[in-house]
């Protein structure tokens, strides 16, 4: 049997989403059974959420003041003293917050790590994307060995409802460092949809020229109850905060819809967004490499489609 | 002396398309240009900016892979470094052989900082700095994108997927860069001149003490991703919207 940890991604006693597809990963490991460790000053509604998880037996929950701020020095430690009770698998989200921790786990159990995991083929046996997804490698992890891994979250499905799994108290006599401390967050606008868990996605780049202009991004995934993206060259001038950037030095996601306009499809971009279910791109330049992936095309100017789109769309059928 | 260590990886440059070998044994290498990685020219900048601001007086710039990364380490030397050590291997070094080869010159060197880019643009594992501060038993401030060190003290901004975060660590510790951390300059002709009287130490993995384990994780093949095919086009707004709703997304 394969015993599988995974680390549940929380804030304020919320389970983030990515929490649900990495458990989903889980579940297509063979003979596979999935603990989710929930690591909270209060955990809150996490464990439940978890718990509800169909494929999860068990819910191990950490509660202690330091665990109040996910930082990663505080938490290794405790999960590398969980994964020591005979898990064959521990895994995390390839979000920023699996990325910074997971690592470090890994080297404390002194092995290596799969990243940004996207398909299982057997226990020991995984695919990922390499080269800012231009390949996708096959990797074999040794079998007398834990393995560390990160969850590329866009390749898998939440997992389904409807379970009760065990929720059960862990206590940890694991001394943590002091040396990091956490200062504050700014950003996220709770109003908006989540980016990269929204089923629709509307993205803006460079050619929207101003940050006034990148309202009728704003204005026209309202209308379709879309959250907002941005290519990094909007980002880089300033028209979009960082959370929102979508590529691969951004966010990967995978919505049903994603609309892009006016950004040209540089690669890395493009790795973004592939795993989308259908792409929409509006960009006057008819040869930007967009095209190439996009499944609805059209070329023109952005400020006479957008708001001729966004009357459409909000017009009764 | 205060020290600070910058991590210089010797990849494909971005700008290359990179393509699968037929035989799926690797990527085409060939002939293909090679850079420092980005995010290790933003960490070499970064060292650069803190010790103009007189809070380091020396920068070493650090490689771990093959002989031919001296040239990216020469480039290193050009933009500012004082010195650099080519930690030579043949053969790809898995992040914790990297860490663990980093670790055994922190504890030469003694730096007050290692800065690493967050990720590699070639194999894009983005581990080698956390593994690095977790064998090192000290802090980690990942995707930095705001710097500022008050003393043993840093106060790092970092990129997350909320938003921004801010931390303080007590130092020595690692730093890994984002992209907006800062602008690396560019090499001027009469820097790359200067750079080749710099000193460049070569040793290698084994003799720091360090093995790629034979029996650690493998990579058994490479391939070309799934590619999407072309679309549709459509030429207005109203033939847009049918087009949607034809596929059931509106």
């Amino acid at each position: 049997m394969n015993r599988i940890l995974v680390i549940a991604e929380q804030l304020a006693g919320k389970l983030n989403v990515s929490t649900a597809k990495c458990v989903s990963c889980a579940s297509t490991i063979p003979d596979a059974e999935i603990d989710v460790a929930v690591l909270a000053a209060n955990a809150a509604e996490a464990p439940a959420q978890a718990a509800a998880l169909a494929p999860v037996k068990r819910v191990l929950v950490v509660e202690r003041a330091e665990n109040g701020e996910a930082l990663a020095a505080l938490l290794a430690p405790q999960i590398a003293a969980l994964a020591r009770n005979g898990y064959t698998h521990v895994l995390g989200p390839s979000t920023t917050f699996g990325k910074d921790l997971m690592p470090r786990v890994a080297a404390l159990l002194d092995v290596g790590q799969v990243s940004d995991l996207m398909a299982v083929e057997s226990a020991h046996r995984f695919r990922r994307p390499v080269y800012a997804s231009n390949a996708v490698v096959t990797v074999e992890a040794p079998a007398d060995r834990i393995v560390v891994a990160t969850v590329r979250t866009a390749s898998f499905q939440p997992a389904a409802g409807g379970g009760a799994a065990a929720i059960e108290r862990a206590r940890l006599d694991v001394p943590l460092p002091g040396y990091t401390r956490f200062v504050g967050r700014e950003g996220g606008n709770a109003d908006r949809p989540d980016l990269q868990t929204a089923p629709r996605v509307v993205s803006g780049g460079r050619a929207l020229g101003s940050a006034d202009n990148f309202q009728l991004i704003h204005r026209l995934a309202a209308a379709l109850g879309a959250a907002v993206g941005a290519s990094r060259a909007a980002v880089d001038a300033g028209y979009a905060p960082n959370d929102l950037q979508v590529g691969q030095t951004g966010k990967i996601i995978a919505p049903e819809l994603y609309i892009a306009l006016g950004i040209s499809g540089a690669i890395q971009h493009l790795t973004g967004i592939k795993d989308a279910r259908t792409i929409v791109a509006i960009n006057k330049d008819g040869e930007a490499p967009i095209f190439e992936i996009a499944d609805i095309g059209l070329v023109g100017d952005l400020f006479q489609i957008v708001p001729e789109l966004e009357r459409l769309i909000r017009a009764p059928a | 002396m205060t020290t600070i260590l910058v991590g210089i990886k010797r990849v494909i440059d971005y700008s290359v398309r990179v393509r699968v070998k037929p035989d799926g044994s690797g990527v085409v290498t060939d002939g293909v240009k090679m850079s420092i990685n980005p995010f290790d020219e933003i960490a070499l900048e970064e060292a650069l900016r803190i010790k103009e601001r007189n809070l380091a007086s020396e920068i070493i710039a650090v490689s771990i892979g093959p002989a031919d990364a001296q040239q990216q380490l020469r480039t290193a030397l050009a933009m500012g470094a004082d010195r650099a050590v080519l930690v030579q291997a043949d053969g790809a070094v898995p992040p914790l052989s990297a860490a663990k080869a980093f670790l055994k010159l922190v504890q030469r060197h003694q730096p007050l900082l290692v800065i690493l880019g967050k990720q590699a643009i070639d194999d894009d594992n983005c581990q080698t700095g956390q593994m690095l501060a977790a064998l090192w038993d000290r802090p980690q401030a990942t995707f930095a994108s705001k710097i500022e060190l008050e003393g043993a003290r840093a106060r790092v901004t970092r990129e997350v997927d909320a938003g921004l975060e801010t931390i303080d660590m007590d130092l020595p510790g690692v730093i890994t860069t984002d992209l907006r951390l800062n602008e690396p300059r560019y090499v001027k002709l009469p820097d790359i001149m200067k750079a080749k009287k710099k000193p460049l130490d070569v040793v290698t993995l084994a003799e720091l003490g360090v093995e790629v384990p034979a029996h650690g994780l493998r990579t058994l093949r490479f391939e070309a991703p799934a590619a999407r095919s072309r679309g549709v086009m459509v030429h207005d707004a109203a033939e847009l919207v049918a087009a949607l709703k034809q596929r059931g997304v509106l």
